[in-house]
This record gives structure tokens, C-alpha cells and sequence, in this order.
């Protein structure tokens, strides 16, 4: 077998094992909440044969363990159960949800990414310069505020003052893409604003790393550019610590997004994780959990990913 | 007529004068509040309101776990949800009349417990159904049901037996009650078809507005019915919802133009979003109120001379000003106020004194061992800062509070009715007898006051007999006065529903029966 491949699936399968490792222990943490779920959604009405019916109906007189495997069994053939609080299956009304998360993340992700590797590679280019201490004094500023006062300013300004965007970023089916992408334009502009700094100082940082080695002065002594040596020779070889850090803040705007969604209303998955936690709706804080686990594990995956292709060591073995 | 009050009139019917601002002109000019407030409503209907438009609310209190069933509502989105699509058999007007809604008139019995409701004819559902009396009953009877968890089973309790008569909803009580009415206004008790038992949450009622979009959390859309019944409500094509909880969000979407109406202006900035241009600020007392309470059967607040001393020792005016920044009003020890109907202003108001405090905190032989008061930010927005106060003012009567600060989560299974002192807040009730029953009466579930005196008792019971208006308000009056002299309630300040209005909103009235005008502001306002 190819090393790359063998490499791939080691790291896949760890990855998975890692999965189900959270799994076992989100399940382990929602257990030792105090109460139990009977207890919690009978409230202050509950009577001790109420509080037994209840706990014959979900089950929960059988051992941990066999409640365990059957929410595992059902989480992986999609079955995330149905909401304590309303009734509803939680996969279906999550999956709108995320989706919404998602549509956030992308946008944001399209903007930042590219925006922090330009921003990065020119800090980079006249380290220790103007252009330098500006982008890094500006990054630094956004990432070293709360995300809420960033929206804040944002709504002041953009949306109070000036009227350019809505303030709230409600969205819903029947909007047309202009009209979506006009509603999350300012916790878009929120959500760059804060992972920007990371991802840009990351890259500057790798590149002046590169820009230490030999076969960069070997190039500076050939003549090229400083541009040319930065985008043919130092970039390429930065690449790897920058794809981690770049698959964390993707990682972030997928499950750190609470805050930003509450100021602007974006009905995404945050949101709903948070309504489901103050009225202890274990099912939907366990497969909120599971999900937001497996978008982290599974972005970290695609990182290592990355940057084992990008290792011409490992592409090229002997 | 006054030529300068006409025109002052049609200013207030276009909203550009304010009710209140155009019935104290009136009333500068010799006018009677009931002769100025007929004028202000000819003048609006000679205006005419304007159809169509999407009208924007944003409001505070909804959450991705709401549900659409009436049974269910219990915080504002629901609520003003409710509002949209629902009609209930009456509803409590803002002169605190009673009003017809579904049901066409309603006659009781001279003894108070048999309650008739002429439904109104002709009326549809958003179905397509007709509404009848068997739809009332239905609906009364889920929410006398235990399953149907409705917030309104309280007032289902004292219902004895119902029966249908033709187009006639009969309701027999077990004791007699002057209030019926009333307690069927309840927001909850929306007339569903077939009462909602096979879908209590799809929505579906005899409303002005019904259901386009419906994502729980986030917004929620209406659309007009084009089947309403009365045409002096539902002027807008679309009513939208949305939820904004966070406050500084839900006043930029206000500023921004983004919606017309918010709920839940914090006093705190409500001057400054006054002052922005586009945005008004109107304010009406309501029935809520926050208070401090005591146990009046645990030591040592048994001692009626210790509650005196208490009582005497806050300084309510300083409340008003401080914790509600002045949209509220001085309370008087007992739970009742003017948004109340039959409510007796004659009762002196209590003032702080310092002096009477220590005399009658000598008189109660305290040990002088510190008072604990506990309090939470939960209890009601300001607790901590109002307890502050209560403590300064208090030690200037020599009464030394100890405060006791609890976290939010638990403040009401574990302090509230539980410890002896605490802070607490009440949204206030559509009637006296209710705010009593609730929690005055010694064998309340709420008697968060621990509050037993068998002469209150006998008068509640008393007064929901009597029909005769006079003599109800005189026994209320007198359960007033025992409850301020000898009640566990420490009730420094009433606070008013704060609401953020757009200058494109027409129509709006005063309105304390609940916020946004009890929640008709979309009935009732049209856009410029």
C-alpha cells in the first residue's frame, strides 16, 4: 500500500475512534447532571408516581450502558430521537438548523480565508514595516475585543447610522440568495473580524519561519523578487501550519458562533443548542454535542490531511 | 367645539400628538377624560386607517422549544402569536370594560354562577369551519384537561359543569363569580376548532391574521385573513415576528428601521432611544409590580410591628426614580393599582418615614440581630441595586438588612416561596379577585406571603358573589386596607410596559391591559 493511503486511514480511523470517544463521554456528562431527565421535565409538579411513569416511558430504569449503546445505534443510522421540550425529531429540525450555521460559516469562510492569507503574506513581505504594523495592529484589535461589542459597533454603525444592512440577519426559505446575503452581512463582517487576526498572524509567522532557511537566501542570491520568493518558494512550504490553523477557525465559526448568533438573530444551531440547554433537553444537548464534535474532529482530519499531501516527504517516498 | 382641540384630535388620530399628550390638553381645556377619549376615537375612524403593508414586531421571549398551542404560551412571543391568529370569547378593553369578541353578549344569573355566551354568528375559522358554541366548550375543556399543561387550568378550576344551547355557551360555576368574564379573556383561552384537541399547534383560530411562516426562535409570519369578521381590526397584509432577545439588538433593529414596534424597552435607555430620531417611546402603567416579601408566620416577621417597621423603611418614590428610572409608579403595600378595574384611590399612600420605622421597630422587641433579605438578579430586573437601596434606607431607620445575594438558577424552586424574606416580582393579574386568589388567600398554592386572616378570606369570597359594582369596590378597598396594614408585601413600585414604537406606526392607543397594547397593537395600528 501506497504510505499515503496507509497514513490517510490511520489518520480517518483515528479520527472516528476519536468520535466515538465523544460520544461515550458527552452521553457520561449529560448523566451525571443532577436530576434526571424525568425530574427535569416534570418540574415542580413532579409526583413520585408520575416521576416513575415517566422514567418506564423513556427507559431510563435500564443500566446506563444499554441506553448508551441504543443512542448510539440510533445516532448512526440518523436517528437522533425527538425533543423533550416539543416533540419534534430533533434530526429533522436540527438539520434546517445547521444548515443555517453552515450557510454563515461558508461566507464568512470565503471571505476570511482568503483575506488572512493576502493580508498574512503582505504583512510578511514588509515584516517590521508600516503595512506590517498596521494589518497586524488592526487584526489584533478585532480579535482582542468581544465578539458581541464587535457586533455592537458593527450594528452602530452599519446598520443604525448609515442603514446599509439589517440588523438582524433573519433568514428564511423563501429569500432569494441576494436578499440571504443581505441579511448576514454584518455577522459575516463579525465573524471575519474576529478569526482574521489567528489566521493571519499564523501565516505571517510560518512564512518569516520559512524565510530563515537556506534555500530561501540560495534564492535571494539567485535575484528573485521578494514577492517571487515569498509566493514560489516560502508559501508552499508554510503551508501545513497554516491549513491547521486555518481548519480551527473554520472549526470555531461552525460551533463558537453562539454569541454572534444571538446579537443578530441568525437562527442557526447555537441558538438552538442554547434553548435546548436551559430546559435540560438532554436528546437535543447530546446530538448538538455529537455534531459539533464530529465538525471539529472532522475539520481537524482534513487539516492533517492537507498538510501530509502537501509534504513532499511523504508524497515521495523513498 | 374647541377649534384648537379638533385639531389637536385629528393630530392624535394621526398619531403625530400623543393620547396622553392630547387628553391632558383636554383636560387642560375643561374637557372630561370620557368626552376627550370619544372625540380621539371619532377623530381616528374619521382619519381612517390605512390598509396593507408588512408590519414588523420585535420582541423578546421566544425560543426554539415554542409551540403555537394556546395551552402552551407563557413568555411574550407566544403571546403576541397568539394575538394574531387567535380570538377569544372577550377580551378586557384598556378602559378595563369588557369587550365582545366571539361571543356576541354575555348574561349571568343574579347569583353570579351560571354564565351565559351568545356566540356571534357567521364567524370562520382559517379553515374554513364555523365557530360555535361547541367549539368553546371543546376548547375550555382541553384546557380544564390536566394533559393539556395549560396556563390557564387555574382559572378552569372553578368551572363546575358547561353545556351548549344552540348558539349559546353556558358555564356553571361551583362559587359564584362576578369575574367570569374576565378570566375568559385569558390570552390562553384562544377559541380553536373542536377546541384544538386534534392539533392544538397548528395555528389555526378565528384571528385577523393567519399562519404563512412558522420557525419557532426566530420569526414567526402572519398573513390577514380575508374572512375576518370585524373590519375595524386587522389593517396590515402581514404581521412578522421576530424574535430578538438580546435588548441592545432588538433597539438597533427599532433604530435601523428594521421593525416598528419592540417590546421591553429597558428603562435604562429608554430616554436615549426616545430621543433618536424616527423612534418614540410610549409607557403605560400596568398591573406588574415588584416587591420584597415576608413569611407572616415565621419569626421574625410574624411580629406585625416588625412588617410595619419594614414597610415604613423603603422609600418607594426612590425606587420609581433609581430602579425604574421613572416609568413606573409608587406602590402601596398591596398588589393593586389603578390598571385595575374597581381599584379604591382614596387609600392613603404609604411614604417613607424613618422615624415611625425605629419607633415600630422598637415596638417589635428585634433582638437588632441583622435582618437577612435575599435576592437574586433574576428576581426582577434592578433586585440586587433595589435591595441595595432598601438596606441604606432602612439602616437610616436603625433596621439593620443583611443582603443575602443567590444565583438566578433556582431563585424560584429553592428561595422564592421557600425563605422567609426575598425579593420577587408579579406580572399582575386582569382583576383583583384574581391577584388575591392567587396569592392572598391563606389557602393559595402561591401564598408566597404565608398570609392567613380568616376576615380577608371571608371578603374575597364575598366580593366574587357580588354583582353590584359599588359594593364589590367598597370590599376591595377594605381587603386593601388590611393587606397594607397587616400583609406580608413590601410593594415599593409598579412597573409600566415600556414599548419602542416607529414613527410609521399609526393608530396606537394606551393600553395597560399587557404590553403592545395587551398585544392588539397589529389589530389595531396601520402604517403611514
Amino acid at each position: 500500500m501506497h504510505p499515503i493511503v496507509k497514513l490517510l486511514s490511520q489518520r480517518i480511523a483515528l479520527g472516528l475512534l476519536l468520535i466515538l470517544a465523544t460520544s461515550a463521554l458527552i452521553f457520561a456528562g449529560t448523566q451525571i447532571l443532577p436530576g434526571d431527565v424525568a425530574q427535569s421535565i416534570l418540574g415542580q409538579s413532579a409526583t413520585p408516581e408520575a416521576l416513575a411513569n415517566l422514567r418506564e416511558e423513556l427507559g431510563l430504569n435500564e443500566p446506563a450502558l444499554s441506553r448508551y449503546f441504543d443512542w448510539l445505534f440510533g445516532a448512526l443510522h440518523g436517528d437522533l430521537g425527538t425533543a423533550l421540550t416539543n416533540g419534534k425529531d430533533i434530526a429533522s429540525s436540527m438539520a434546517g438548523r445547521l444548515g443555517n450555521t453552515l450557510f454563515l460559516a461558508f461566507w464568512a469562510a470565503i471571505i476570511a480565508v482568503p483575506l488572512a492569507l493576502i493580508l498574512g503574506l503582505v504583512a510578511a513581505r514588509y515584516a517590521g514595516r508600516w503595512p506590517d504594523k498596521l494589518i497586524s495592529g488592526v487584526t489584533l484589535a478585532t480579535i482582542s475585543l468581544p465578539e458581541f461589542v464587535v457586533g455592537y459597533i458593527v450594528m452602530y454603525i452599519l446598520a443604525v447610522n448609515y442603514r446599509l444592512f439589517p440588523s438582524t440577519a433573519v433568514i428564511y426559505d423563501s429569500m432569494s440568495l441576494w436578499e440571504k446575503l443581505n441579511a448576514i452581512a454584518l455577522p459575516v463582517i463579525v465573524l471575519v473580524l474576529v478569526v482574521l487576526a489567528h489566521m493571519m498572524r499564523m501565516t505571517r509567522a510560518a512564512i518569516l519561519n520559512v524565510m530563515q532557511s537556506a534555500y530561501i537566501e540560495t534564492a535571494e542570491l539567485k535575484g528573485l523578487k521578494p514577492s517571487a520568493i515569498i509566493s514560489r518558494h516560502a508559501f508552499p512550504n508554510a503551508i501545513a501550519p497554516v491549513v491547521n490553523v486555518v481548519m480551527l477557525n473554520l472549526a470555531y465559526l461552525v460551533v463558537g458562533v453562539v454569541v454572534v448568533e444571538v446579537v443578530f438573530v441568525y437562527p442557526g444551531i447555537g441558538q438552538y443548542l442554547v434553548d435546548h440547554v436551559s430546559k435540560r433537553d438532554v436528546p437535543v444537548v447530546q446530538a448538538c454535542g455529537l455534531v459539533f464534535a464530529a465538525v471539529y474532529i472532522g475539520l481537524n482530519i482534513l487539516a492533517d490531511v492537507v498538510s501530509i499531501l502537501t509534504n513532499p516527504r511523504l508524497r515521495h517516498p523513498k | 367645539m374647541n377649534d384648537e382641540l379638533k385639531y389637536l384630535a385629528g393630530r392624535a388620530a394621526q398619531g403625530r400628538v400623543s393620547r396622553r399628550a392630547f387628553m391632558g390638553r383636554a383636560a387642560a381645556l375643561g374637557i372630561s377624560a370620557g368626552m376627550a377619549g370619544n372625540m380621539l376615537a371619532s377623530a381616528v375612524s374619521a382619519q381612517g386607517a390605512v390598509k396593507g403593508g408588512t408590519l414588523r414586531i420585535g420582541s423578546v421571549g421566544g425560543e426554539s422549544t415554542n409551540s403555537l398551542d394556546p395551552a402552551l404560551a407563557a413568555s411574550q412571543v407566544p403571546y403576541h402569536n397568539l394575538h394574531q391568529f387567535g380570538e377569544t370569547l372577550v377580551e378586557v378593553k384598556a378602559d378595563g370594560s369588557i369587550g365582545h369578541r366571539l361571543a356576541e353578549s354575555v348574561e349571568s344569573t343574579p347569583d353570579a354562577k351560571t354564565w351565559m355566551f351568545k356566540m356571534r354568528s357567521g364567524v370562520e375559522f382559517h379553515n374554513g369551519k364555523t365557530v360555535t358554541a361547541e367549539d368553546a366548550m371543546r376548547t375550555m375543556e382541553r384546557h380544564s384537561n390536566d394533559d393539556a399543561q395549560s396556563g390557564a387550568l387555574g382559572i378552569m378550576r372553578g368551572i363546575e359543569s358547561m353545556k351548549v344551547d344552540g348558539d349559546v355557551f353556558s358555564v356553571t360555576l361551583s362559587t359564584p363569580n362576578a369575574d367570569l368574564p374576565y378570566l375568559l379573556a385569558d390570552y390562553h383561552l384562544q377559541i380553536q376548532p373542536d377546541g384544538g384537541f386534534d392539533d392544538p399547534g397548528a395555528g389555526i383560530g378565528a384571528g385577523a391574521y393567519m399562519l404563512e411562516a412558522n420557525e419557532p426562535g426566530a420569526r414567526h409570519l402572519w398573513k390577514k385573513n380575508p374572512n375576518y369578521w370585524d373590519d375595524s381590526r386587522g389593517h396590515v397584509d402581514e404581521v412578522e415576528i421576530l424574535v430578538i432577545n438580546d435588548a441592545t439588538a432588538r433597539m438597533a433593529a427599532l433604530q435601523s428601521g428594521q421593525v416598528h414596534i419592540v417590546n421591553r424597552v429597558d428603562p435604562k435607555v429608554a430616554q436615549l432611544l426616545g430621543r433618536s430620531p424616527g423612534v418614540q417611546v410610549v409607557n403605560v402603567g400596568g398591573p406588574g409590580h415588584y416587591v420584597f416579601i415576608m413569611h407572616c408566620d415565621t419569626e421574625p416577621f410574624a411580629n406585625n410591628d416588625l412588617r410595619m417597621a419594614l414597610k415604613l423603611a423603603i422609600n418607594r418614590q426612590e425606587m420609581v426614580d433609581k430602579i425604574l428610572n421613572g416609568y413606573g409608579t409608587v406602590g402601596n403595600d398591596f398588589p393593586i393599582n389603578a390598571a385595575y378595574p374597581l381599584f379604591d384611590d382614596s387609600i392613603p399612600q404609604r411614604e417613607y418615614d424613618p422615624a415611625a420605622a425605629a419607633e415600630y421597630y422598637k415596638k417589635s422587641g428585634h433582638d437588632g440581630s441583622p435582618i437577612v433579605l435575599r435576592v437574586a438578579d433574576g428576581a426582577f430586573p434592578g433586585a440586587v441595586e433595589a435591595a441595595q437601596l432598601y438596606q441604606q434606607s432602612a439602616a437610616a431607620a436603625g433596621i439593620p438588612l443583611e443582603i443575602k445575594r443567590e444565583p438566578n438558577d433556582g431563585y424560584w424552586s429553592d428561595v422564592w416561596n421557600v425563605q422567609p424574606f426575598c425579593a420577587s416580582y408579579w406580572g399582575g393579574r386582569p382583576v383583583q379577585d384574581q391577584m388575591y386568589s392567587t396569592a392572598y388567600l391563606s389557602t393559595a398554592d402561591w401564598n408566597d406571603t404565608r398570609f392567613n386572616n380568616a376576615h380577608f378570606d371571608e371578603l374575597l369570597l364575598s366580593a366574587r358573589a357580588e354583582l353590584d359594582l359599588g359594593k364589590r369596590k367598597g370590599i376591595y378597598s377594605e381587603m386593601a386596607h388590611i393587606m397594607r396594614d397587616e400583609g406580608g408585601l413590601i410593594c415599593p413600585m409598579f412597573n409600566d410596559y415600556v414599548d419602542g414604537l416607529s414613527d410609521k406606526i399609526q393608530g396606537w392607543e394606551e393600553d395597560g391591559t399587557g404590553e403592545l397594547m395587551g398585544g392588539r397593537a397589529s389589530q389595531v395600528c396601520w402604517l403611514a
